[in-house]
């Protein structure tokens, strides 16, 4: 569970990004955190786990003041995916056992290995532990990052654009394997995405940010037309196929 | 469990490395201490060592041959070491001392003492230059070499402290001590200029037990720092939000690396002059065999450094034997084509 409230954040106090953001994210759901470009969506999610550090507000993991955490701590409680996965010359296995380093004294003790094995199985990349990342596909490579984040055993995983820069398969496959591990670990997953369908399909709560500002926030009800005319400036229609609300955009021709 | 075993036999793979440059820096240690004007054989090394050797050949090996070697291993592990973790924190596979204004500053500081307070020239003689207080031109050059390494860390924090503005503050900073290296050396007398241009050269026979112990303790002061640090120098690899995100407090580590590094740097560079290329190379030429985890890259890196000075220096003691060739140049003779391959290389299997 993590709770914000009054996040401020700003490169100089005439500017803001954020204002006023409030909200709070349960174990086991994701939430998509939504806007168009330049919104802010990126800056709110690194000012979670303070890779920036907001001006003022108060964010609670689990009852913990973030602001009080060391670094270390904040690594133990909360894991982020960068939009931007550089292909270093590591290996997978390496890669993910990274993941480790905020337990890590020295060097990785027993539980840390047999952790990454556990996450290398489920995320079907045993196979692919001794290649290097560089080696890799688009898709393969956000599945080890994704792996690299589960083994820091977090409460709350941030996505920056997960999805981003995969094909319509991995996609759908990294997002179901997000959404599987959300529920089973009991973690909160906070997304900043962009397709709204990916997000409607896989996502429960929705926040809209708008000028600075949390503009809506909540389940699959928000997502209205009148709200996506706001955040965008575009009229859309929001149909249901197979039970799944579907977003059709309907630009002026 | 297979897949288990693979990943072990990949590590094992990675320490057989490592221990095959061990291997391979002791064995030419050994070689460097044999050849040159006066040879001395395997037995008469251990003789002298056990103290059962003649009073000359225990001169030439404690006073001359051992100090060179031990110099080249030492200055090896030091530059390599300071290139592959400057290249981390600073995410730039060009980032050394040298690239870094950090040998240019040096250079100066050695000018300054030579020319103006007088450090400069005793004798000269058709194949040497001495230089009468080497002690003065290796401390201007280490004063200044860290003025240049204070400047830089000062001038990025001025905005934020990235990579790039190090760099760009490196590449001034450079331009800036060699133009009044230029200046120093136009006003001077041509035997001090003389005297400026071989110390640049670079020498590992300058430097006596005192100066090797000096360095020796400053390189694995360093060693084990970069050590301590070698996961967070694996997380930036990732960039720096997703190293913030593991715990790493990025520019504190920064400041950290960059001042072990240039002191580390500054300090061999003061005693021994400037060897371009080993701080660069060593790294890029390991990352082949071992990636870029710094858990195995830092150690072989940092061998392959001394490996490599070692090499160079047994060459240039015997390409026109008994004149010896400047080391610097010997390591830029080597290190520039073999960089040009590696980067080609790199390249065309991309």
């Amino acid at each position: 569970m993590i709770f914000v409230k009054d996040l401020e954040f700003y490169y100089n106090k005439k500017n803001h990004v954020l204002n006023e953001i409030s909200f709070q994210a349960e174990p086991g759901l994701c939430t998509a955190v939504l806007g168009n470009n330049g919104a802010g969506k990126s800056t709110l999610i690194k000012c979670l786990n303070r890779i920036l550090e907001p001006q003022d507000g108060q964010i609670l993991v689990e009852g913990k003041n973030v602001n009080a955490l060391s670094r270390n701590d904040i690594a133990k409680s909360m894991a982020y995916v960068s939009q931007k996965n550089p292909s270093e010359r590591v290996t997978v296995y390496d890669t993910v056992l990274l993941g480790r380093k905020p337990y890590i004294a020295f060097e990785p003790t027993k539980k840390d290995h047999q952790l990454v094995k556990q996450v290398l199985k489920r995320m079907s990349l045993t196979s692919f532990e001794t290649r290097y990342v560089d080696e890799l596909s688009g898709g393969e490579v956000q599945k080890v990052m994704l792996a690299r984040a589960l083994v820091q055993q977090p409460k709350v995983l941030l996505l920056d654009e997960p999805t981003s820069s995969l094909d319509l398969n991995n996609q759908y496959e990294v997002l179901e394997r997000v959404r599987e591990i959300a529920k089973e670990e009991q973690i909160s997953v906070i997304i900043v995405i962009h397709d709204l369908n990916l997000a409607l399909r896989y996502c429960d709560r929705f926040l809209f940010v708008k000028n600075r500002k949390i503009l809506a926030y909540g389940d699959k009800k928000v997502v209205t037309p009148e709200i996506m005319k706001i955040v965008y400036g575009m009229e859309v229609a929001v149909e249901v196929v197979r039970g799944v609300p579907v977003i059709i955009p309907m630009p002026l021709l | 469990m297979e897949n288990a075993r693979t990943y072990e036999r990949y590590l094992r793979n990675k320490w057989v490395f490592m221990i095959g440059l061990i291997v391979c820096v002791v064995l030419f240690s050994v070689f460097a201490i044999c050849v040159g004007s006066a040879g001395l054989n395997l037995n008469q090394i251990f003789r002298t060592i056990v103290g059962m050797g003649s009073n000359q050949s225990e001169i030439i090996l404690f006073n001359i041959r051992l100090p060179r070697v031990v110099t080249a291993v030492v200055a090896g592990i030091g530059l390599a070491g300071v290139g592959c973790v400057m290249q981390a924190l600073l995410k730039n596979p060009l980032a050394s001392a040298s690239t870094l204004g950090i040998a240019q500053g040096a250079a100066f500081g050695a000018s300054f003492a030579i020319i103006v307070l007088g450090a400069g020239l005793q004798s000269q003689t058709i194949d040497s230059i001495t230089i009468s207080n080497p002690y003065t031109v290796s401390l201007c050059a280490f004063v200044s070499a860290m003025i240049s390494t204070i400047m830089i860390l000062g001038l990025s924090q001025f905005r934020k402290v990235t990579p790039e503005s190090m760099i760009l503050s490196g590449v001034a900073l450079s331009t800036m001590f060699g133009g009044a290296t230029t200046l120093l050396q136009y006003f001077a007398a041509d035997v001090k200029v003389a005297a400026v241009v071989f110390w640049t050269f670079g020498d590992l026979g300058r430097t006596g037990w005192r100066e090797i112990l000096v360095m020796s303790v400053v390189v694995a002061v360093a060693l084990i720092f970069f050590l301590l640090n070698r996961w967070n120098f694996n997380a930036l690899q990732h960039g720096e939000e997703t190293a913030k995100s593991l715990g790493v407090h990025v520019k504190r580590l920064r400041m950290a690396g960059m001042f072990v590094s240039s002191l580390t740097a500054a300090t061999i560079v003061s005693y021994i002059g400037i060897i371009n290329f080993i701080g660069l190379i060593a790294p890029h030429l390991v990352r082949r065999f071992v990636g870029n985890d710094y858990r195995y890259l830092l150690p072989a890196s940092a061998l392959t450094g001394a490996l490599l000075l070692l090499v160079s220096d047994v060459i240039a003691r015997l390409v026109v034997a008994p004149i010896i060739l400047p080391i610097g140049a010997i390591t830029s003779f080597l290190g520039a084509p073999l960089f040009l391959y590696l980067l080609f290389k790199g390249v065309g299997s991309r």
